[in-house]
């Protein structure tokens, strides 16, 4: 065996780099239900704690970041369906090119829709 | 006397501008090929070719000038040449294709052209892996036929409704070109991986084969077609154009409704 990894990153197509997206999203995800169980959970603690931590999220960066939570998980939430189509459909493998190309345009629509309002209200400064 | 041997004339006048055989455009390849040597060192590295082509050669063709002209130390499998054995599936630009069926002209010649052996299974030298892992995969979903009844005098006939279920499936040529192009089996090489589901899916689906629940089971496994994540990397590798996605998705639904 080689000690070095083969040369090239294989050029997969639509498929592969859709579920190349699905993992990163997939992961992306998880760590942040592992913050929100952690913050939600301080209302155990003390209500106070968690208005202040919760109070600690209100500046633009993390406006920025909940905006790439949410696309993060409209693209993963819209591609699950797609996958689960593919599997259980039975032309789901045959039209898995075009519900990508949905999945996508939905996405957009989705976040365009998402971004102004977020943005508006979180950055605005009312 | 000299016997003198001119060429009779031609009896159809050709005009120039068609053109003779001599003149097929030939064009500068440069072609990048992975090297493997373990005698030689541990770590593989990529070796640089210049060879001149003809628009209809292949890939396998280019391979050929270089082993035969330049170093006949590079190593690769071959033995039909033409699409039908199996043999020589390698990564061409990226890409699992069969070196035999890429013609030269449909790759931008441009840039180098990569070669590298096929991922996944053990690389022995150059282009050449240890195919066992994916042959006992094969072997494990039992792709011969199991009829308990008995031996019929005459052939076991069949609709051709019944045989056009599994058509598709029946094209595999076992070059593994859709295994070693799965992500799943890069990483976890006791996936069964998407040739040898195929091949149980060609005799899953045949109503003359009795063995459907049996080969069901196995592949209702850990490392069956559970493992599948429906990347379309197979079904786009396939030199023989099976809708390998579609044959795994086929034999889950048959797993979960135990209908086949």
């Amino acid at each position: 065996m080689p000690t070095k990894p083969a040369g090239t990153l294989y050029r997969g197509r639509e498929g592969m780099w859709s579920w190349v997206g699905h993992r990163i999203t997939g992961v992306v995800i998880f760590f942040f239900l592992l913050v929100h169980v952690l913050d939600t959970s301080l209302v155990r603690v003390s209500p106070e704690a968690y208005t202040a931590v919760i109070g600690a999220y209100k500046n633009p960066l993390m406006a920025l970041g909940e905006t790439g939570l949410v696309a993060a998980i409209v693209f993963h939430a819209f591609n699950g369906l797609r996958i689960i189509a593919v599997d259980f459909w039975k032309k789901g493998a045959k039209y898995q090119r075009q519900m990508l190309w949905t999945v996508l345009a939905l996405w957009v629509v989705v976040m365009v829709g998402f971004s102004i309002r977020h943005l508006s209200l979180a950055l605005g400064g009312h | 006397m000299s016997a003198e041997l001119a060429e009779p004339a031609s009896k159809i006048e050709l005009p120039a501008h068609i053109g003779g055989g001599g003149e097929i455009p030939t064009f500068d390849v440069h072609l990048r090929v992975r090297r493997y040597n373990p005698e030689v060192s541990e770590d593989a590295t990529w070796d640089d070719f210049h060879v001149t082509m003809y628009g209809t050669d292949r890939v396998l063709d280019a391979l050929h000038k270089v082993k035969w002209e330049i170093d006949g130390s590079v190593s690769f499998r071959r033995s039909c040449a033409h699409g039908v054995c199996g043999s020589d599936a390698m990564r061409i630009n990226g890409r699992n294709r069969l070196a035999c069926k890429t013609l030269l002209k449909d790759l931008d010649t441009s840039k180098p052209i990569t070669v590298e052996p096929i991922k996944g299974l053990p690389v022995e030298k150059d282009l050449i892996v240890d195919m066992e892992p994916f042959f006992q995969s094969f072997r494990e979903v039992m792709p011969f036929l199991i009829n308990k009844g008995h031996e019929p005098t005459k052939e076991r006939l069949q609709s051709a409704e019944d045989r056009e279920r599994f058509d598709d499936t029946t094209k595999c040529i076992l070059c593994a070109a859709c295994t070693s192009s799965c992500p799943v089996f890069w990483t976890d090489g006791q996936y069964f991986g998407p040739a040898a589901i195929v091949n149980a899916h060609r005799f899953i689906f045949d109503s003359r084969d009795d063995a459907g629940d049996m080969r069901l089971e196995i592949l209702n496994d850990k490392e069956g077609v559970w493992r599948c994540r429906t990347t379309f990397n197979c079904s786009e590798a396939c030199p023989r154009g099976i809708q390998v996605t579609q044959a795994i998705a086929e034999v889950k639904q048959a797993i979960l409704s135990r209908k086949i």
